[in-house]
C-alpha cells in the first residue's frame, strides 16, 4: 500500500514542517507543548521511515520509491528524490536518532526549547533530503542548509567557547563544498543535466576526473572527517549540545562517506583509483594516529569526537581500498571488494548508534556534574549502576567487541584490506588495540575505582526517560551485532551495481 | 514630424509618474506639518499607480518612442517594475524613521520620485542624452537626498563627497560619450551598435570612449577601483537614504550597462571582457576582505554590496544570454536582500538611536525572534547559502561564467564568496548567541514589520522556487 505514497517526500517534509509549527508554538503557556509536538513529529518521521525498509525490494539496485518533478527549468534541475540499499538504511538511521534527540533534550535544554526542538526536526528533514536527492543541485541545496541549523544549534545552545567553534565548523564545512557546486556545474556542461544517475554514466577524462575528485574530495574529506582536515570536530563536539553532538557523529558525519558512494566512486572511477593511495594514507592516518590522540585527552567528549575520526577512517578506507583489491591478481572477483564496501557501510550504521550512544552516556553525567574532564570523575559504578552497565557496553562496542554491532564492519573492512595489502591491515588492526585503550582507560578512570569526590558521591542513576534511550539504543546495537544480514541483504544488490560500475574504466 | 513618429503612448508610466510627482509637489506645499501623511501617500498612489500603468502598457514587444532616443522593451519592463516595487518598500520603511527624526517633509518623496523618473528613463534610454539625461536626474536628487539631514554633519560631509566623485564620473561618462559619438557619427544606441559593426577595422578612439564610459559606470555601480564613495555616502547618509541609494539604483545602473555596452558595443565584446574582469576580481576581492574589519553595519552592506557588484560584473562579462540573464537575476535578488538588511537597521532605529553598529544586534533573538530569523535570511542570502534565493543568484553567475571557460574566474567568485561568509555569519552570531545590550522594545509600525517580514519571506520563497523568476530574466534577452 505504501508503494504509492510519495513516502521520501513525507519523510522530508513531515519534520521540516513539524519543526516550523513547534517554532510558531514557542514557549508560552504550557511548557512542555513544543516538546510535545517535537515527539509526535519525531516518532511520525520514524514510522513513516520504515515502510521503506519492509516495502523495500532488496533484490535490484535501481531507485526506489522515486519521485521526479521537474523544479527549475533554466537548469534543467529536478525535484528528484529516490533510494537505493546504501542510502535507505542511512535515512533509517537519521529518523531514528532524532527521536533518541528529541527525548534526550526533554528535561535538559531550558533555554528556547521550541527552538531547540524545531532546528532538530528541521536538520532531520534536511539530512533525510541529502541521503535521497538524486539531482545534483537538489542535493547540494540540502548539504549547504543543512548547515544552517547546525550552526545555530552548536552557537545557542553550546559551551563557552561556542562561538569559535560554530563558525569553524560552517566555514570549514563551506570551503569543502563550495568547490564541489563547481565541480557540479561543470560536470552540467558536459552532460546537460545535473541528474547525478546521468553524471554517473558521463565520460570525463583523466585530467577533467582528476579536479573533479579533487573537489569532491575537499568537500567529503571535510564532513566525514578525514585527516588532516579534521580538526573541526573535536571543537564542534566539545562545544555543542549533547543532541548536537549526537546527530554531528551519528549523521552529519556519515554524509560525508554517502558522498563518497553516490558522487566520488562512480563519477570519477579512474580518478579515484588512481589517487586511492592518497585516501588510504588519509584513512590509516585518521585510524592510528588519531587513535593515539584519543588516548590523551582530557576531556571525555574529546576523546570520543577523535575515537570518531578514527572509526571513520575505516570507512573512507573499506570504500578506496576497492582499487587495491582488483590490483592484487590473486583476487580478481567482485567479492573481496563487496566485503569492503558492505563493510565500510556497516560500519556507518553501527557508528550511528554507538558515538549516539557514548555522546548520550557523557550527556548523562554532564547533566548532573556538569564537567567532563575525566579527572572529576571516579567511581560512578558505586551511585550509578545501571547507567554504569549500560556505558560499558557502549564503551564494548566502541572497541568493536563480538557481538556488538561495531565488531562487523571493522572486521570486514579489516579483512577486505589483507586481500588489498597485509600492511594496510596490519595498520588498520591496531585499532583493535589502540582504541580499547583509549576506551577502557578512560572507564576505567571514570566509572570504576573509589568514589573519587562528593559530587560523585551524590549522583543519581538513570531517570526513566534516560532508561528508555539508552535501552532503545542498546537493542540496536545488538541487533546489529548479532544479525546483521538484513542490513547486508538489503544493500547487496546496489553495492554490487556499483561496483561494476566503477570497474569500468570511463576513458 | 507627426506625432505618430513619437508614439508617445509607450511613455505613459512615466508620463504618469511625472504628473503625479509634479501633483506632490504642489499639493505639498499646503499642507501642515500634521497632514504630511498625506505626502506620503501620494508618493506611494504615484508608484503604484506607475506599477499598474506599466503592467497594462506591457506588450512583450520592442518599441521606440521620441524618433528612437525612448526604447520599451520587455527588460525595461521587468526592471522598471522592481524599481517601482523596491521604492515603495523604501518609502514604507523611512516613515518612522523620518517621524522620529523630525525630518518627515515632502522634499524626501518628492527627491525620491523624481529620482525614480530618472531610473525609469535610464532603464529606457536608446540614445546616449536620454542615458545621460535620466542619470542625473537619479543623481542630483539622490544628492540631495544625502544631505537630507540638514543637521547632521556626517550627512553634509557625505553628500559633498558624493556630489564631487559623482559630479566627476559623470564627466567621465559624457567625455566617453562624446568620443563615441565623434568615432560613430551618432548619439542613438542602434545606429552606434550598426555604425561599429560596419566599421571593418578597430578604431582606437573607439576603446578609448569605451574605456571612459566603463570608468563612468563602475563609478556609479561602485566597482572597485572606483569604489571609495561608497562606504562613506552609506554611512553618512540617513539610513532610509541609504537604502534607497543602495538598492534601486543598482537595478538603472544595471539597465545603463546593457544599455552601453550589450546593446551599442555588443561587438566590442572582447575589449570590454577583459576591463570587467579587472573589475569584477578586485570588487570581489576589496569588497569581501574588508568588510570583515568593519563594525559599522552600514559599512560593512557597503562593503558587501561592492562584493555583489564583482559578483554582477561576473555575468555581465560572460557576454552570453546566460549570463546577462544571471547577472539580472542577481541585481534584482540583490536589491531585495539589501534593501531588507537596511530595512532591519530602520527597524530597530528609533528616536535618538541609528542602531547602525554591528553591536546594536547583539540579542536580537531574545527581543524579537521573529526578525532576528528574517535578518537570518538575509544574511544567508547575501552569503549565498541555500535554501535562501542568493544561492540561485551565485549558482546562476557561476554557471554562466563556467559555459564561457573561465573555470578559473568561477573559483575566483567562490574563494572569494568563502571569505565573504565570515562577516555573514558575524552578524547572525551577534544576534543569536549574545546577550542583548538593548532591551527596547520594538516598537516600529505595523505596516513596517508586516512589509519587512514580507521582504524576508518573498528571499526564502525565491530561494525554494527561483524558476519563474530565473526564466523570466532568461526570457527578456534576445541576444
Amino acid at each position: 500500500m505504501f508503494a504509492e505514497w510519495p513516502l521520501l517526500s513525507l519523510l522530508v517534509w513531515t519534520p521540516i514542517l513539524g519543526g516550523l509549527v513547534v517554532l510558531l508554538a514557542g514557549d508560552h503557556g504550557a511548557a512542555l507543548g513544543a516538546k510535545r509536538l517535537a515527539l509526535i513529529f519525531s516518532v511520525a518521521t520514524f514510522v513513516l521511515s520504515i515502510p521503506l525498509f519492509t516495502e523495500f525490494d532488496s533484490s535490484t539496485a535501481a531507485m526506489q520509491f522515486v519521485e521526479v518533478y521537474p523544479w527549475i527549468s533554466s537548469f534543467n534541475i529536478h525535484y528528484h528524490f529516490g533510494v537505493d540499499g546504501i542510502s535507505m538504511p542511512l535515512i533509517i538511521l537519521t529518523a531514528f536518532i532524532t527521536v533518541v534527540v528529541v527525548i534526550a533534550g526533554w528535561e535538559v535544554i531550558k533555554e528556547k526549547p521550541s527552538q531547540y526542538m524545531a532546528a532538530f526536526l528541521i536538520m532531520e528533514g534536511l539530512m533525510i533530503a541529502v541521503f535521497s536527492a538524486l539531482d545534483a543541485v537538489f542535493f547540494y541545496v540540502f548539504w549547504e542548509g543543512m548547515l544552517i541549523p547546525m550552526f545555530i544549534i552548536i552557537g545557542v545552545w553550546g559551551g563557552p567557547n561556542r562561538v569559535y567553534a560554530t563558525i569553524k565548523f560552517f566555514i570549514y564545512t563551506f570551503i569543502g563544498s563550495v568547490f564541489m557546486l563547481v565541480a557540479m556545474i561543470y560536470m552540467y556542461y558536459q552532460s546537460g543535466s545535473f541528474n547525478i544517475l546521468d553524471l554517473h554514466n558521463l565520460k570525463l577524462n583523466m585530467n577533467e576526473q582528476f579536479w573533479i575528485f579533487l573537489a569532491f574530495l575537499m568537500a567529503f574529506a571535510v564532513k566525514v572527517p578525514m585527516w588532516p582536515v579534521h580538526t573541526w570536530l573535536p571543537d564542534a563536539h566539545v562545544e555543542a549540545p549533547t543532541g548536537g553532538s549526537v546527530i554531528l557523529a551519528a549523521i552529519m558525519l556519515k554524509i560525508g562517506g554517502y558522498g563518497f558512494i553516490r558522487f566520488s566512486l562512480p563519477i570519477t572511477p579512474d580518478a579515484s583509483h588512481m589517487l586511492d593511495w592518497l585516501v588510504i594514507l588519509m584513512s590509516l592516518t585518521a585510524v592510528v594516529y588519531i587513535g593515539f590522540v584519543a588516548l590523551v585527552q582530557n576531556d571525555m567528549k574529546k576523546l570520543v569526537a577523535y575515537s570518531s575520526i578514527s572509526h571513520m577512517g575505516f570507512v573512507t578506507l573499506g570504500l578506496f581500498v576497492v582499487f587495491m583489491i582488483w590490483e592484487n591478481p590473486a583476487n580478481s572477483h567482485i567479492t573481496g571488494a563487496v566485503l569492503a564496501v558492505e563493510g565500510a557501510i556497516i560500519q556507518m550504521v553501527s557508528h550511528g548508534f554507538i558515538s549516539a550512544a557514548m555522546f548520550l552516556a557523557i550527556g548523562v553525567l554532564y547533566d548532573r556534574m556538569h564537567s567532563r574532564n575525566i579527572s572529576d570523575y571516579g567511581g560512578v559504578v558505586n551511585t550509578m549502576p545501571v547507567f554504569t552497565a549500560f556505558a560499558v557496553f557502549f564503551a564494548m562496542a566502541n572497541v568493536g567487541l563480538p557481538g556488538t554491532s561495531g565488531f562487523v564492519g571493522e572486521f570486514m573492512v579489516i579483512l577486505a584490506a589483507f586481500k588489498a595489502n597485509f600492511w594496510f591491515a596490519f595498520l588498520a588492526a591496531l585499532t583493535l588495540i589502540i582504541g580499547a585503550a583509549y576506551t577502557l582507560w578512560m572507564v576505567k578512570r571514570v566509572y570504576f575505582g573509589e568514589v573519587a569526590n562528593d559530587n560523585v558521591a551524590k549522583l543519581n542513576d538513570l531517570s526513566g526517560r534516560e532508561t528508555l534511550i539508552m535501552t532503545l539504543l542498546a537493542i540496536a546495537v545488538l541487533i546489529l551485532g548479532l544479525w546483521p544480514a538484513p542490513l547486508i541483504d538489503v544493500m547487496h544488490a546496489s553495492v554490487n551495481n556499483l561496483l561494476h560500475h566503477i570497474a569500468v574504466s570511463k576513458l | 514630424m507627426t506625432l505618430d513618429a513619437l508614439n508617445i503612448s509607450i511613455a505613459r508610466p512615466e508620463i504618469f509618474l511625472l504628473s503625479m510627482t509634479c501633483l506632490l509637489l504642489v499639493v505639498d506645499v499646503f499642507l501642515k506639518q500634521s497632514q504630511r501623511n498625506a505626502s506620503y501617500l501620494i508618493a506611494q498612489i504615484s508608484l503604484i499607480g506607475s506599477l499598474v500603468v506599466i503592467w497594462m502598457n506591457m506588450s512583450g514587444q520592442r518599441a521606440e518612442a521620441f524618433n528612437g532616443t525612448f526604447v520599451v522593451d520587455p527588460l525595461a519592463d521587468i526592471l522598471k517594475i522592481f524599481i517601482c516595487a523596491v521604492v515603495a518598500l523604501v518609502f514604507v520603511y523611512s516613515r518612522d524613521y523620518l517621524k522620529d527624526r523630525n525630518i518627515f517633509k515632502g522634499e524626501f518623496y518628492v527627491l525620491g520620485l523624481f529620482g525614480v523618473l530618472g531610473m525609469m528613463l535610464m532603464v529606457s534610454s536608446n540614445h546616449m542624452l536620454t542615458l545621460y539625461l535620466g542619470l542625473e536626474l537619479l543623481s542630483l536628487s539622490m544628492y540631495a537626498m544625502v544631505a537630507f539631514n540638514r543637521e547632521s554633519g556626517t550627512s553634509a560631509e557625505a553628500a559633498m563627497k558624493y556630489f564631487i566623485l559623482g559630479a566627476i564620473a559623470s564627466g567621465m561618462l559624457l567625455y566617453g560619450m562624446s568620443i563615441v559619438y565623434g568615432v560613430t557619427g551618432s548619439m542613438n544606441i542602434t545606429e552606434i551598435a550598426a555604425a561599429i559593426s560596419t566599421q571593418g577595422e578597430m578604431h582606437i578612439g573607439l576603446i578609448f570612449g569605451l574605456v571612459f564610459l566603463i570608468v563612468g559606470l563602475s563609478f556609479k555601480l561602485g566597482a572597485v577601483p572606483f569604489h571609495m564613495w561608497v562606504p562613506d555616502v552609506y554611512h553618512g547618509a540617513p539610513t532610509t537614504v541609504t537604502s534607497y541609494i543602495a538598492s534601486a539604483p543598482k537595478i538603472a545602473g544595471f539597465a545603463i550597462m546593457i544599455r552601453l555596452l550589450v546593446e551599442a558595443m555588443g561587438s566590442l565584446q572582447n575589449e570590454w571582457q577583459g576591463m570587467l574582469m579587472i573589475l569584477a576580481v578586485l570588487s570581489l576581492a576589496v569588497g569581501n576582505i574588508i568588510a570583515i574589519a568593519q563594525t559599522n553595519l552600514k559599512r560593512m552592506l557597503a562593503y558587501s554590496t561592492i562584493s555583489h557588484v564583482g559578483f554582477i560584473l561576473l555575468g555581465l562579462l560572460a557576454g552570453t544570454k546566460a549570463g546577462y540573464s544571471s547577472a539580472m537575476f542577481y541585481i534584482l535578488v540583490y536589491s531585495l536582500m539589501t534593501l531588507g538588511g537596511f530595512g532591519i537597521i530602520l527597524l530597530l532605529a528609533r528616536a535618538g538611536f541609528e542602531s547602525e553598529e554591528l553591536k546594536n544586534l547583539k540579542g536580537l533573538n531574545k527581543r524579537s525572534p521573529w526578525f532576528a530569523f528574517i535578518m537570518l535570511i538575509f544574511m544567508f542570502s547575501m552569503a549565498g547559502v541555500p535554501p535562501t534565493v542568493g544561492f540561485w543568484a551565485k549558482l546562476s553567475v557561476l554557471s554562466a561564467v563556467v559555459e564561457i571557460k573561465m573555470l578559473w574566474l568561477a573559483l575566483i567568485g567562490v574563494f572569494f564568496s568563502i571569505i565573504g561568509i565570515y562577516y555573514y555569519l558575524r552578524v547572525i552570531k551577534l544576534m543569536y548567541f549574545d546577550e542583548p545590550v538593548e532591551t527596547a522594545q520594538i516598537d516600529s509600525s505595523a505596516g513596517m514589520q508586516i512589509a519587512l517580514s514580507f521582504n524576508g519571506l518573498i528571499i526564502l520563497f525565491l530561494g525554494i522556487y527561483p524558476g519563474a523568476l530565473m526564466s523570466l530574466c532568461f526570457s527578456v534577452f534576445a541576444v
